[in-house]
């Protein structure tokens, strides 16, 4: 099977379970079983390519640009990992089936799983690293939706936050190394990275990308210092532990190191590093397990410890020490598994997790005892059982280890981490199943059924097989040990056996096991000693890290956001010009190339009143009334200018843009008071003048120096100007570059303008349907309206007037291509016709004559000008191309027909549309506010004392 | 007196005005002020084609035309300009209608705003 389905198929079968969640538990997880299964089952079909010792590779460009592709690797690293994850993945989805309660949503439980275990199997299949990191990423958050399943349950939420933020936080750092490691690389891709070992390590940017990416590892599989999320995150359900807390996620860091090993490893920083992070977190774990009460927190530091000794084996930077790793990893994976399992079934009958409270369970849960027992003494070290062999080849490889120049400190951690292992072993053994049996369990117990004891039963016979025959296991071990040493060192070529003859790790580990069950014994009195022993609690420090950066960016937002509009406009403006005189101090500025234009009397004029209007406004902009008629000079005398700089079309389109944008001022002014108060001291006029003068000189130099300056390159025009007529078949070069070189730009811009009119729209609806409709129906307006609503001569006017609007709004149109005119300006004199009917003749009697409503009209006008652009497919050319052809139907002249006049007719009804939504929306809150809307026109309005309340609203006929 | 230096001044003034009236504590003017802010960077869009008189980018006999590509896009700048308004002013509208105050400043954030999820 393709690796891309094997990878997809979890996150496709993610859809499945919560689909399925009313059909019933079984089926829940059935079929999340059965998406597993294929996934496994595709994998496995990958094995004899693996096994023939090739590397599997298939891939397909995502962003080449930025050397990210969807390119999957499957070796023999990638492969034992993937079975590890689809396997246990199998076992836990059974075994989850029976420990969820008929309260838990068993559909949500199983999209999790699926989407972390697509992630998952993601990552360790990625031959792209930025890949790897979008994995890498989706697995902290499916942890951190495990983790808080339980949503009620504050531990629980409290335990993903933390899992969040540490991984999230390692996240971020790994993303930082592994860009540098590609930079370096000069590729992102594993196969390329993993041939540069020389290059990378001799790289000055080593170090850096070794330490980010070691951060993220670290804080991944829970070495020292993070440690501590690991066992807050047992607050999840105990498959999630057992699966992504012991077995799976938190060997993504592990696998990461793996991966990289043949590039990072093998200097002193990374032996430096690793090594003594490992062994720390391999001793701190160990002894913090012994004294934990909780089943499952004692599992979680005993996971935390074994994850210490597999980095510092892969930080011994030897193959040995290598090939120990990955046979750790592996029987780590299967008694721990185990053992998370068997602690999920006691929590599950017993109902208490807690050590101190049981005992005896031997009678009463036979097989689960033996299960855990079996498991247990595996992780302690006992002979023909799997964990006995990697302690031993790990206790060998910490026998040949100097750290610091100190022969003995690596073997005499790596004996206490032992030793103390051994004894939570023991401890767990002995406090939990054996002893007399107590007769205050909180519920009776008893073994489960076999679907919850079966998949850990089933990795025990695991755990027996390899350490009764290991050679069974050692191929394989040594096919992946292969894939992990890439061409950086040879498969060491010892073997795996019980008995390797009376060499100093077989009398350490004697050592280890005769201490943990002296320890043991004295279990009480150093339980004393650990109560009464002072120790920094992770969680405290934790969450005293997290109140400090919450209160210092709590600080710096409230200085810098406060909430305070004119703050940021502020802030933009001094910023945009510092940074504008910055380049203009730091850049050089030619001689001017082109001659100013003499101005006649009559320009000045125009900018007299351009100015004299525009300082009008700033001065009494108190006035609001007044401020709009000022506006609206500025409007007319920009469209002016338009008129003089040859450009006709910008200015017939500023000319009636201007009239629809008074329309809707004046309907938001009816709503607005009329009059600005006086709010800003002294001092706060004066720094916004001051900020002001600075943008707008700024703005007036910039424009002043190019505005005599030729451009430095030729302009893209030129290829508009000549191709205009030939290609695009029209005159007006402005219109054929809207509807034909730019159709696309313009295809999106009416696809905007549709939207802010739905989104007018949507906000009208919200605000009539909210506690401000009462407000509106109850206002009264704040001067007396006039008598007559809808005077006769305007009502007469403007329905004489509005066939003749409609045939200049049709001439604009069609002339449009050759002439100034077009869709955009067509539409907006057709708005101005339409508007100017519900202006005199009122809004319910236009309402009624509409015959299509707005929105239709806007999405006719996208849909056309859509159609238009797919249909140049149909003759094999890029969407919107456009073609045109000249008819000649007697008696009239001969004429063009351009699908770009199609195109531009769905500019047309957009801009109709988007310009009558809006100003209807606008209209529709100031009628629902007062008088019921008169059918007939020229009627006199009772209600225009708004003095009167008496007054009858409802008879104005 | 050169048209340049009227056209440049003139889109100096529309900025400082804009940026002067945007400033101010009470949605209306804020609103003008945006539009007189539209103006000005419209101008400035289509003079960066540069200035010429009577040559308008309509094919013809002539030989010389002003650049039509600034005016190309701010055409529909404008267009977009008008809807960015009408939104605006909406925003304003349901503000004011909502809360019976049309300042533009949220006030400072109070204690109440400190209380955070402590779950």
């Amino acid at each position: 099977m393709s690796l891309f389905l094997v990878v997809a198929l979890p996150f496709l079968g993610a859809l499945l379970p919560g689909l399925m969640n009313n059909a019933g538990r079984q089926a829940c997880a059935g079929v999340t079983f059965t998406v597993s299964l294929a996934a496994f089952i595709g994998l496995l079909t990958n094995l004899p390519a693996v096994l023939a010792g090739e590397v599997v590779m298939t891939g397909v460009n995502w962003l080449p640009s930025l050397g990210l592709n969807v390119n999957l690797m499957l070796d023999g690293l990638g492969f034992f990992f993937a079975l590890l994850i689809l396997g246990i993945g199998l076992l836990i989805i059974t075994y989850a089936r029976f420990y969820l309660s008929r309260d838990d949503n068993m559909g949500e439980f199983f999209t999790y799983l699926l989407l972390f275990q697509g992630a998952m199997v993601g990552i360790v299949l990625s031959d792209n690293i930025l890949l790897l990191l979008v994995f890498w990423e989706l697995t902290s958050l499916s942890s951190f939706l495990l983790i808080g399943y339980w949503k009620h349950l504050p531990a629980g939420r409290q335990g993903a936050r933390m899992a969040l933020a540490v991984t999230g936080m390692g996240g971020l750092a790994l993303i930082g190394g592994m860009l540098i490691l590609g930079n370096i690389a000069g590729s992102y891709d594993l196969s390329v990275i993993l041939q540069n070992r020389e290059l990378i390590q001799e790289s000055p940017l080593y170090l850096p990308a070794l330490l980010l990416i070691l951060l993220g590892c670290f804080t991944k599989s829970a070495q020292f210092p993070f440690h501590f999320w690991l066992p807050h995150a047992m607050a999840a359900p105990t498959p999630v532990s057992a699966y992504l807390h012991s077995a799976t996620m938190v060997k993504a860091g592990i696998f990461l190191m793996a991966r990289l090993w043949p590039v990072l490893s093998g200097t002193p920083e990374w032996f430096v590093i690793v090594t003594s992070a490992g062994l720390i977190t391999m001793v701190l774990g160990a002894v913090i397990a012994l004294f934990k009460h909780d089943l499952k927190a004692l599992l979680a530091f005993s996971t935390v410890s074994h994850l210490g000794l597999i980095t510092m084996l892969l930080g011994t930077g030897t193959a040995f020490g290598a090939m120990a790793a990955v046979f750790h990893i592996l029987n780590h994976a299967t008694f721990k598994a185990a053992l998370f399992m068997s602690a999920g079934i006691v929590d599950h009958e017993a109902h208490t997790r807690d050590i101190r409270r049981l005992g005896g369970l031997r009678h009463l849960m036979p097989i689960t005892f033996v299960i855990a027992t079996l498991a247990a003494l595996s992780m302690a070290g006992i002979p023909f059982l799997n964990g006995f062999l990697s302690k031993e080849m790990m206790l060998e490889e910490a026998n040949h280890t100097i750290l610091f120049d100190t022969p003995w400190l690596v073997p005499t951690l790596a004996v206490i981490g032992s030793l103390f292992s051994a004894a939570y072993c023991f401890r767990l053994i002995g406090h939990t199943f054996l002893g007399k049996v107590r007769d205050d369990y909180p519920a009776t117990p008893h073994d489960p059924g076999f679907g919850m004891w079966g998949p850990p039963a089933l990795l025990v016979v695991l755990v027996v097989m390899i350490g009764c025959a290991p050679f069974l296991a050692e191929p394989f071990v040594k096919l992946v040990t292969a894939a992990v040493l890439g061409e950086a060192a040879e498969v060491p070529k010892a073997y795996f056996k019980i008995w390797h003859g009376l060499v100093p790790a077989l009398y350490m580990s004697i050592a280890a096991v005769v201490g943990g069950l002296i320890v043991l014994t004295l279990f009480k009195p150093l339980l004393r000693v650990w109560d009464a022993a002072p120790r920094p609690e992770a969680k405290t420090i934790f969450e005293a890290i997290i109140a400090a950066s919450v209160s210092l960016s709590r600080g710096l937002i409230h200085g810098l956001h406060n909430g305070a509009f004119s703050r940021y406009a502020a802030i933009a403006a001094v910023t945009i010009t510092a940074a504008g005189y910055h380049a203009w101090s730091t850049g050089t500025i030619g001689a001017p190339t082109r001659s100013p234009q003499p101005a006649g009397a009559v320009e000045i004029a125009g900018w007299i009143m351009l100015v004299a209007a525009t300082c009008g406004l700033v001065f009494l902009h108190r006035n609001r009334l007044l401020s709009l008629i000022l506006i609206g000079i500025v409007g007319l005398m920009v469209s002016i200018g338009f008129v003089f700089f040859s450009a006709p079309d910008l200015a017939m389109t500023q000319i009636t843009v201007e009239v629809v944008t008074i329309i809707l001022l004046l309907l938001a002014l009816n709503f607005l008071p009329n009059r600005t108060p006086i709010q800003s001291s002294v001092l706060r006029r004066v720094r916004d003048v001051a900020v002001a003068l600075a943008a707008g000189g700024a703005t007036f130099v910039m424009a002043y120096y190019f505005l005599l300056r030729e451009a430095v390159t030729t302009p893209i025009s030129e290829f508009h100007l000549a191709n205009s007529y030939k290609g695009g078949g029209g005159t007006n070069v402005v219109n054929v570059i809207l509807v034909d070189f730019r159709g696309f730009d313009t295809f999106g811009e009416i696809i905007v303008l549709g939207i802010a009119a739905l989104l007018i729209y949507a906000l009208t609806e919200t605000l009539l349907n909210g506690p401000v409709r009462a407000r509106l129906l109850n206002r009264k307006p704040d001067q007396p309206r006039a008598g007559d609503m809808h005077p006769m001569m305007m009502v007469v006017l403007t329905r004489v007037i509005m066939p003749v609007v409609l045939l200049v709004g049709f001439y604009i149109f069609l002339r449009g291509h050759n002439e100034p005119g077009g869709g955009f300006i067509a539409g907006l004199i057709v708005s101005i016709g339409v508007v100017m009917q519900y202006m005199a003749s009122g809004f319910a009697w236009t309402s009624a004559r509409l015959r299509y409503p707005y929105h239709g009209i806007i999405g006719a006008g996208v849909l056309i000008a859509g159609l238009t652009g797919i249909g140049s497919w149909f003759v094999n050319k890029p969407f919107l191309t456009s073609d045109f052809t000249y008819v000649r139907i007697p008696p009239f002249e001969k004429f063009e027909l351009a699908t770009a006049a199609l195109f531009d007719l769905g500019v047309f009804l957009a801009v109709v549309g988007a310009v009558m939504l809006s100003l209807e929306s606008f209209s529709r809150l100031a009628r629902r506010a007062h008088v019921k809307d008169s059918e007939h026109p020229m009627d006199i309005d009772p209600s225009r004392d708004p003095a009167d309340p008496t007054s009858p609203k409802t008879e104005g006929v | 007196m050169g048209l340049e230096l009227l056209v440049a001044s003139a889109i100096g003034i529309l900025t400082a005005a804009g940026v002067y009236l945007t400033l101010r504590l009470r949605t209306f003017p804020v609103i003008l002020g945006i539009s007189l802010l539209t103006y000005a960077v419209n101008v400035f869009l289509f003079a960066s084609g540069r200035l010429s008189v009577g040559a308008p980018p309509i094919l013809t006999d002539a030989t010389v035309y002003t650049d039509p590509l600034p005016q190309a896009l701010v055409l529909t700048a404008i267009v977009i300009s008008f809807g960015m308004t009408a939104v605006v002013v909406m925003i304003a509208l349901g503000a004011y209608l909502g809360a019976n105050d049309d300042s533009i400043d949220d006030p400072i954030a109070t204690a109440d705003d400190q209380v955070e999820d402590q779950a």
